[in-house]
C-alpha cells in the first residue's frame, strides 16, 4: 500500500517530444516515433528523423514485443525509490519493430533474465498523464 | 592535408598536482598548480602561455576560469567537454592552432575534488528522459550493458576482465604515486560485490581528487626547452553517442574511427605501438579499446588480456596502474597523457617500459560517448 512516504518512481521530463508517448503508455499502448521519409521507427522520440532528418515524424502502434539485447541486475542507487527495489533489471530491449529501448524486467527474479529472452511491455501507472512502460518475460528465447 | 600537421606539436611539459583521498585547495586552485608545475617542466613560466585548454565538471567555462586564475589572456582559448576524453581532443585542437599560428604555446589543464565532495558534487550527468525513470546508475550501469553483451557475443569470461584489474595493480605497486598499491588477484576482484552486473567493485575506477596538466607548443620552440620533446604524431576525436540508449551497438565504440584517424595522420599501425594508455574507468574499457584501436581483431581483447597487458607483458597497457589503482579524479583523460609522455621521456623507474618510443593514448567518455586518439613520439 502506498502511503505519503513511499518514495515513488522517477518520473519523466515532459516539456519534449516524448509527452505523447507517456500519454499513450497511459491509454496502454506503446508507440513509437516513425519516419515518413524512412519508414522506419526510431528511438528516442525527437521532432526529426536521426537518421534523414525529416519533420514528417508520426506515432505508430508498437505490438510491445522484443527481447532482451543486453541488461544489467542494479544492485545499489543513492535514489529512494530504486533503493528500495535493488536488485532490479535495467535492460536495452529490441523491439521487434527495430529500435531497442531502455526498460526494466519486471515480474520475474533478476537471476532468470539472460540476453535473447522474449519479452512483453507491461505498463505501471505513475499518473492521470503517465504510464511508464515495463517488460515482463514472455515465453522462451528468440 | 591533415598529415601535414603530424610532428607539427610537442609536448614538452606534464605534472600532475593534489592526487590523493583529501585536500584543503580548490578545483581551480590544483588545476593552477598544475598548470603551473608542468610549465615548469618545461622550463617556461605563465607569461610564456597564450593559449588555455581546460576542463572539469566544476565550472561552467573551465579555460576561462584557470585563465582568471593565472591571469593570462589568451589567444586561443578551448572549453570542449566531451566527457573523460576531452584533454586528450584538445591535444588535437592546439595542434591545429598552434600550426595555424594562433597560438604557440599552450596550457591542457584538468582537476577535480570529486572525492572530498564525495556525495555533494552534482556532476551534470545526462541521462536521457527515457532512461530516468528505470535507475540505470550512470555511468555504471552503461558500461556494465556492454560488458554483458561482449562476453554473451564473444564469450570473454569473467576472469580474462578481472586479469584487467590484477595487471592495473601490478602497475600501481611499481607507481609510488599510485593511491592503491597493493596486488590483487583474479579472486580478489571475483570476491569483490556487484554493483551493476556483471561489474564488481574492483572492475571500476577509484574516486578520488586531483589534477594534471601538459604544455604543448611548435617543433622549433620544443627543441630550446628543458625535458626532450614528445611529438604529436597523430589525434583522432568524435562521438558516436551521447546516451547509453543511442549507442550504436552494444560492443563497439568510436574509437575505431579515431585511432583510424590517428594512425592513419601518424603513418603508423597498432604494431608499431610501444606502450599503450586506455581510460579504464572499468575493466571492459580496456578489452574494448584494444579491438577498436586495432591491437586485435573484434572480439578476441579477452584473449589478449590472457596474453598479457601488465609489467613485461609484450604489450604494457595502463603502466600508471591507470583509473583503476592509481587515481581517478572524475575524468581520467589528463592523467594518460601525463604517464605516456613520462613513459616515451624514460622517468618512470619500476614501471619504465623499454625502449619506449611510441605510445597511444585513447579516452572514452560519458558512456563510451566521447572518445579521442593521440599518437605520441619520442623526439630525436
Amino acid at each position: 500500500m502506498t502511503t505519503a512516504n513511499t518514495p515513488t518512481r522517477p518520473l519523466p521530463e515532459t516539456r519534449n517530444a516524448g509527452a505523447a508517448y507517456w500519454r499513450a503508455a497511459a491509454n496502454g499502448t506503446l508507440v513509437l516515433p516513425t519516419c515518413r521519409q524512412c519508414a522506419r521507427a526510431f528511438w528516442h522520440p525527437r521532432p526529426r528523423c536521426p537518421r534523414c532528418g525529416s519533420d514528417r515524424v508520426e506515432w505508430v502502434r508498437s505490438t510491445g514485443k522484443g527481447i532482451v539485447h543486453t541488461f544489467t541486475v542494479v544492485r545499489q542507487s543513492p535514489d529512494p525509490f530504486f533503493k528500495s527495489k535493488v536488485p532490479y533489471v535495467v535492460a536495452m530491449v529490441e523491439l521487434d519493430e527495430g529500435p531497442m529501448i531502455m526498460s526494466n524486467i519486471a515480474n520475474c527474479e533478476v537471476d532468470t533474465v539472460k540476453i535473447g529472452m522474449r519479452v512483453l511491455v507491461t505498463f505501471e501507472r505513475a499518473s492521470d498523464d503517465i504510464a511508464i512502460p515495463l517488460f515482463a518475460p514472455n515465453g522462451g528465447a528468440k | 592535408m591533415s598529415a601535414s600537421l603530424s610532428g607539427e606539436i610537442a609536448i614538452v611539459g606534464a605534472a600532475t598536482s593534489a592526487i590523493g583521498w583529501e585536500t584543503k585547495s580548490s578545483v581551480v586552485e590544483i588545476m593552477a598548480d598544475a598548470a603551473v608545475a608542468a610549465l615548469a617542466d618545461a622550463g617556461l613560466g605563465v607569461r610564456d602561455v597564450d593559449g588555455v585548454f581546460a576542463v572539469t565538471p566544476y565550472y561552467w567555462m573551465p579555460s576561462v576560469t584557470l585563465a582568471d586564475q593565472l591571469g593570462i589572456e589568451p589567444k586561443v582559448t578551448d572549453s570542449t567537454n566531451i566527457g573523460g576524453a576531452s584533454v586528450i581532443a584538445h591535444v588535437g585542437h592546439a595542434m591545429h592552432a598552434i600550426a595555424a599560428g594562433q597560438c604557440e604555446v599552450a596550457v591542457i589543464a584538468y582537476a577535480s575534488t570529486q572525492r572530498s565532495d564525495a556525495g555533494k558534487l552534482v556532476t551534470g550527468a545526462d541521462i536521457l528522459p527515457y532512461e530516468r525513470p528505470y535507475g540505470p546508475l550512470f555511468p555504471i550501469s552503461g558500461y556494465a550493458m556492454v560488458m554483458q553483451r561482449h562476453m554473451y557475443e564473444f564469450g570473454t569470461t569473467r576472469e580474462q576482465l578481472a586479469k584487467v584489474a590484477v595487471a592495473a595493480s601490478q602497475w600501481a605497486s611499481r607507481n609510488p604515486d599510485a593511491l592503491k598499491r597493493e596486488l590483487l588477484t583474479v579472486d580478489d576482484v571475483l570476491a569483490s560485490s556487484l554493483v551493476s552486473d556483471p561489474l564488481r567493485r574492483l572492475d571500476i575506477c577509484l574516486v578520488t581528487n586531483g589534477g594534471g596538466a601538459i604544455v604543448v607548443t611548435n617543433k622549433e620552440r620544443a627543441k630550446k626547452l628543458a625535458k626532450p620533446p614528445i611529438l604529436v604524431l597523430g589525434a583522432g576525436e568524435s562521438h558516436s553517442h551521447c546516451y547509453i540508449s543511442n549507442m550504436r551497438s552494444y560492443i563497439t565504440t568510436a574509437a575505431v574511427e579515431t585511432g583510424k584517424s590517428a594512425y592513419q595522420m601518424a603513418s603508423l599501425g597498432a604494431k608499431d605501438i610501444d606502450v599503450v594508455q586506455i581510460y579504464d574507468a572499468f575493466t571492459i574499457n580496456v578489452i574494448i579499446g584494444l579491438e577498436d584501436l586495432g591491437f586485435c581483431k573484434k572480439g578476441e581483447g579477452g584473449q589478449m588480456i590472457d596474453r598479457g597487458i601488465g609489467p613485461a607483458s609484450k604489450l604494457p597497457v595502463n603502466t600508471s596502474g591507470g583509473g583503476l589503482r592509481y587515481c581517478h579524479p572524475g575524468m581520467f583523460g589528463i592523467f594518460i597523457l601525463v604517464e605516456a609522455v613520462r613513459q616515451l621521456r624514460g622517468e618512470c623507474g619500476d614501471r619504465q617500459v623499454d625502449k619506449a618510443r611510441h605510445a597511444l593514448v585513447h579516452g572514452f567518455g560519458g558512456v563510451f560517448s566521447g572518445n579521442a586518439t593521440v599518437i605520441l613520439r619520442r623526439g630525436g
